[in-house]
């Protein structure tokens, strides 16, 4: 019994960092109707960036992250005028395209810099150990800051000018156009913060598990699993979708083999499109 | 690290082009080529590399020596290679290229049992002998192939001496047994279970995890719930690296631990106290001190390792300086480069070199399977405050006694 | 006479099975043996993408589950190769029929999660099915090559199989173009809803055109891994491969049989080229990037839009 318990405990720590992940997709896909393919290789620059940071520099990780998502929001706003402004509202292949195709480069310029070999994070913090089982700090601190970085992030698009005008220009960029907001700054802010995201979420799972410049590819399936759990385009959704997604893979765990997990999750993900294409929570953001 | 081996690589061309000067009025000869794939990128290239400095160092020490004899003449040895990915799916279409276009006079073989399947499809084809390291798994080797010639000891045998070693120190220990879920550890760990069976020791936990798995979390707790005494399993390096890791930070209650190949390469030690008690099944150790019939002994040969490329060899660098090894060997006693000639002689084989003792199977249905060779036990201890690799079984080759209990 | 596409088809399948065969050349036959298959790929994935208008993000699926099919039938079942191919496409195209009913209510994007998420979830079965092997996949013995004579001679049958699947796949390309159901995906592919009422029926359309594109990769995946000598889930439900499919594509230009065969062709060629190269081998991912980005942002009609732009007459000679 303590068993389960542990394992859905585990499953919600974890599953809050892979929300955190999915937030910065789904606010991408929810602002320009983009699914961002560049996400996975973003996740593993923000592992590079806190492992560099950390290891180089002498940063705690958490310290870290706050450089980590500097980097990844100027490195997104780039990005964005590279080669995804010329295709918003063009068909989804080519947003598809572009974005992969950015991709390909970066993990390439990163396995060529770093090869594949498995990276670590070597930073320990005490955990807590109940009936046995132990809950690792590290664990703990991940999905504490995630929480409060989705937190920011709401406050964020609830409160500032900035924010009010991203959800203006999601809704209905004529609009906001003729409102006097300059669209496309906004939207290359809005592709900064999701990549932003993705980097702090890849520098926290750095922190729990190693990795190699592809590993950014099994958490972008992640993110799409938690996404549209929590419906495509819909910030608060995501986060709820992770921790959803981390009950349920804990709660199931001790009773089935591990190598199931994954089917459960994708016929999950497929069925859930199916049925209920806004998600679980809620309709998707207004556009 | 990558610009390091470039640079290294351009060194080891300059002075065996410089060699090849010196040596080249010597005798008449030629160059003789091996070809074979290795995984430069993607998740199986700190063994496959391992595996290549082995081959290398093999070569230029024998390059540089005046070449492989046969008769009066001698021959360079040259290798082309070309990155795999740690795929299979070029696999073929690279070592047609290596046969036809490279005209390779033999080949060696990927590393890892599933691309060795896929290779050696086109190294049977052709008639080529492929030696292979790194092809643990014994299913390779009953597909009906010719050519093929195993250096590792099966994967069936890998956990034999760990099982024993369980079954001495607790009869009633609890097992849990964790596999990457890949050929080689699938095939390990199904010997395993039997061997567990046969003890009658029960197993209260068989849990097959995906090659790419980095959260042990799930497959730990269990073992925890399952109240498991000891652990044996695991995978590759990244997998059985974050395995132990994880189980250390999770403070699993193992008494005893034993993974495959990860706590075999030098690297483990960087995992500090998570490291320690953790034992592996070893095809070679620095310290076995095995009497060579030709060849380097164990001393030499770890001593060159280190000179040339700045880090204790593990296993995969013996092996694949060995298959260059028994290669040569078999060449030489065969006096020619004929496949069918070199074929034979290598089905001759049974010799010891540093390595260990080696032989190959030649019956129809396990032609080319290792059944000379043994494995050792090794453990990671900690000896004034330095992380040490001590074999551990068996007690003619011990260096140190086992850890036991670890909790 | 006939159409000059049915003589450049007829062409590009004599070249292809001749020029190896003529001089045995097994080096040129491996590497044709790679773009035969990456133009069956692409050529089908241009049914849905050109076609339809829906990206089919898993393509890889179909190829994968072909090969499992295929390899079950010859190796497990003991079925001749050939009848073991067209039943694995035969299959292969009921499985998709049965997934199309499902997720051909998506659109857009929305499509594309959804082809992902199935071929991530027919690997992850797969791997835990113990009939085929569970994640370590078939493997074959040398001897389930004696039935086509021996290893040497199967690889050439095999070979030969693949380029007249190839043949199929560009003769089925350019039939539908020409074809009335052709012009109700092309319909569809416009504005499905105005599709809708002109009296195409976007839902059977759809399904056919799915389960129909799933039919020629089945049976190179059969052939495929047949040739290979093992099949794994790892390997056979790639999603790379899936996505490199559509920047082939995109290279030749979507849309356009000539444009699908002549990308997957040059792609392969490339990437041969970059993987071999001294120079390039770390590079290859950046390079092929690159080019796929610039594609997408200047020339989005690929290699024949380009062409049929600078020599309109080409269009109806080649379409």
């Amino acid at each position: 019994m303590f068993g389960v318990l542990a394992s859905m405990m585990d499953g919600v720590l974890v599953g809050a960092v892979y929300g955190l992940a999915a937030i910065g997709l789904t606010l991408i896909w929810g602002v320009m109707d983009i699914i961002n393919l560049t996400h996975g290789a973003m996740i593993a620059l923000g592992m590079f960036g806190l492992y560099l940071l950390f290891g180089h520099l002498g940063l705690t990780p958490y310290a870290a992250l706050a450089p980590v998502a500097a980097g990844g929001f100027v490195l997104g706003v780039v990005i964005y005028w590279v080669a995804v402004h010329r295709v918003i509202r063009r068909p989804p292949l080519m947003s598809l395209l572009a974005t992969f195709a950015v991709n390909m480069v970066v993990i390439g310029l990163g396995t060529a810099v770093w090869s594949t070999s498995p990276y670590n994070v070597a930073f320990s913090v005490p955990g807590i150990t109940w009936h046995g089982f132990t809950f690792t700090g590290a664990h703990i601190l991940a999905a504490i800051s995630s929480v409060m970085i989705a937190g920011a992030l709401y406050l964020f698009m609830r409160f500032t000018r900035l924010g009010k005008a991203i959800r203006a220009v999601a809704s209905n960029r004529q609009a906001a156009e003729l409102m006097g907001i300059p669209s496309n700054q906004v939207l290359a802010i809005a592709f900064g913060l999701g990549i932003g995201l993705a980097a702090v979420a890849g520098g926290l799972i750095a922190t729990l598990f190693p990795f190699t410049v592809l590993s950014g590819d099994d958490y972008q399936l992640k993110s799409f699993v938690v996404t549209v759990l929590g419906g495509l385009g819909n910030p608060a959704g995501a986060l709820l979708g992770g921790l959803v997604l981390g009950l349920i893979e804990g709660g199931v765990t001790p009773f089935i083999a591990v190598s199931w997990t994954p089917v459960i999750e994708f016929v999950l993900f497929v069925l859930i499109l199916i049925a209920f294409p806004q998600g679980l929570f809620g309709r998707r953001a207004e556009r | 690290m990558r610009t390091a081996r470039k640079v290294f690589a351009t060194v080891v061309l300059a002075s065996s082009i410089f060699a090849m000067g010196t040596t080249a009025a010597a005798a008449a000869g030629g160059t003789l080529t091996i070809g074979f794939t290795v995984s430069e990128t993607g998740p199986l290239n700190v063994d496959s590399l391992a595996q290549l400095h082995g081959f290398e160092l093999w070569r230029d020490q024998l390059n540089a020596a005046g070449g492989l004899k046969i008769g009066s003449s001698s021959y360079q040895v040259k290798f082309v290679t070309y990155d795999d990915q740690s795929k299979s799916e070029r696999v073929q279409q690279l070592y047609s290229r290596l046969i036809l276009q490279d005209n390779a006079d033999f080949l060696f073989s990927p590393y890892s049992s599933n691309l060795t399947a896929t290779a050696a499809i086109i190294s049977e084809q052709y008639g080529k002998v492929m030696l292979t390291t790194g092809a643990a798994e014994d299913k390779t080797y009953q597909l009906g192939n010719h050519g093929l010639f195993q250096m590792y000891t099966p994967a069936t045998h890998y956990l034999s001496s760990a099982m024993a070693v369980i079954k001495q120190k607790n009869p009633q220990a609890k097992v849990a047994v964790a596999y990457s879920d890949d050929g080689f550890s699938k095939a390990v760990a199904g010997a395993a279970k039997e061997e567990a069976k046969r003890l009658g020791q029960p197993v209260v936990l068989d849990e097959a995890y995906a090659p790419g798995t980095t959260d042990f979390g799930p497959i730990i707790n269990k073992m925890i719930s399952a109240n498991a005494d000891v652990m044996v399993g695991g995978g590759h390096y990244a997998d059985g690296a974050t395995l132990a890791r994880q189980m250390y930070d999770q403070k699993a209650p193992m008494k005893f631990v034993c993974l495959l190949v990860a706590p075999d390469s030098p690297q483990f030690a960087s995992l500090g106290d998570a490291a320690i008690g953790i034992s592996v099944p070893s095809q070679w150790e620095p310290s076995a001190a095995y009497k060579p019939d030709f060849g380097p002994d164990g001393a030499a040969f770890g001593k060159a390792f280190k000179e040339k490329f700045g880090a204790e060899a593990s296993y995969h660098a013996a092996g694949g300086y060995a298959a260059g090894l028994i290669l040569q060997h078999a060449i030489e006693k065969a006096g020619s480069l004929d496949s069918a000639k070199v074929t034979d002689a290598l089905n001759a084989t049974d010799a010891t070199i540093f390595y260990g003792h080696v032989k190959f199977a030649t019956d129809a249905q396990n032609h080319g399977l290792q059944i000379g060779h043994e494995m050792v036990l090794a453990q990671w201890q900690k000896k004034d405050g330095q992380l040490v690799k001590e074999v551990v079984s068996p007690a003619a080759a011990q260096t140190a006694p086992l850890l036991y209990p670890l909790h | 006479m006939r159409h000059p596409m049915f003589w450049l088809i007829l062409a590009v399948t004599a070249l292809f099975a001749g020029l190896p065969a003529i001089g045995g050349d097994v080096g040129l036959r491996e590497t044709l043996f790679l773009a035969a298959v990456a133009i069956i790929l692409a050529s089908n994935l241009n049914l849905m993408i050109g076609y339809t208008g829906y990206v089919n993000f898993g393509n890889i699926v179909f190829f994968g589950l072909g090969g499992y099919f295929g390899v079950w039938l010859t190796v497990v079942q003991g079925w001749p190769l050939v009848v073991a191919v067209l039943a694995a496409g035969c299959a292969v195209s009921v499985v998709a029929l049965l997934f199309g009913l499902g997720i051909l209510r998506l659109r857009g994007a929305y499509f594309a999660l959804a082809t992902i998420g199935i071929n991530e979830a027919v690997q992850a079965l797969v791997s835990n099915l113990d009939v085929w092997g569970g994640s370590t996949g078939i493997y074959l013995s040398v001897a389930a090559y004696q039935a086509l004579g021996g290893a040497r001679q199967a690889l050439w049958i095999v070979y030969f199989l693949v380029v007249a699947v190839m043949a199929a796949s560009l003769f089925l390309s350019w039939r539908i173009r020409s074809s009335k159901f052709g012009l109700g995906l092309f319909a569809i592919r416009e504005d499905e809803d105005a599709a809708a009422v002109l009296g195409v029926n976007p839902a059977t359309y759809k399904a056919a055109i799915y389960s129909i594109s799933g039919f020629l990769p089945a049976a190179a995946g059969a052939l495929f891994f047949f040739k290979n000598g093992v099949i794994q889930p790892d390997q056979a439900f790639d999603l790379t491969l899936s996505t490199e499919a559509i920047v082939m594509l995109m290279l030749g230009g979507q849309g356009s049989v000539a444009g699908a065969a002549l990308g997957a062709f040059l792609y392969e060629q490339l990437r041969g080229y970059l993987l071999t190269s001294p120079l390039f081998s770390d590079f290859h991912l950046v390079v092929a990037g690159l080019l796929l980005l610039g594609i997408v942002l200047f020339v989005p009609g690929g290699l024949m839009g380009w062409l049929t732009q600078r020599w309109p007459r080409l269009r109806g000679k080649l379409e």
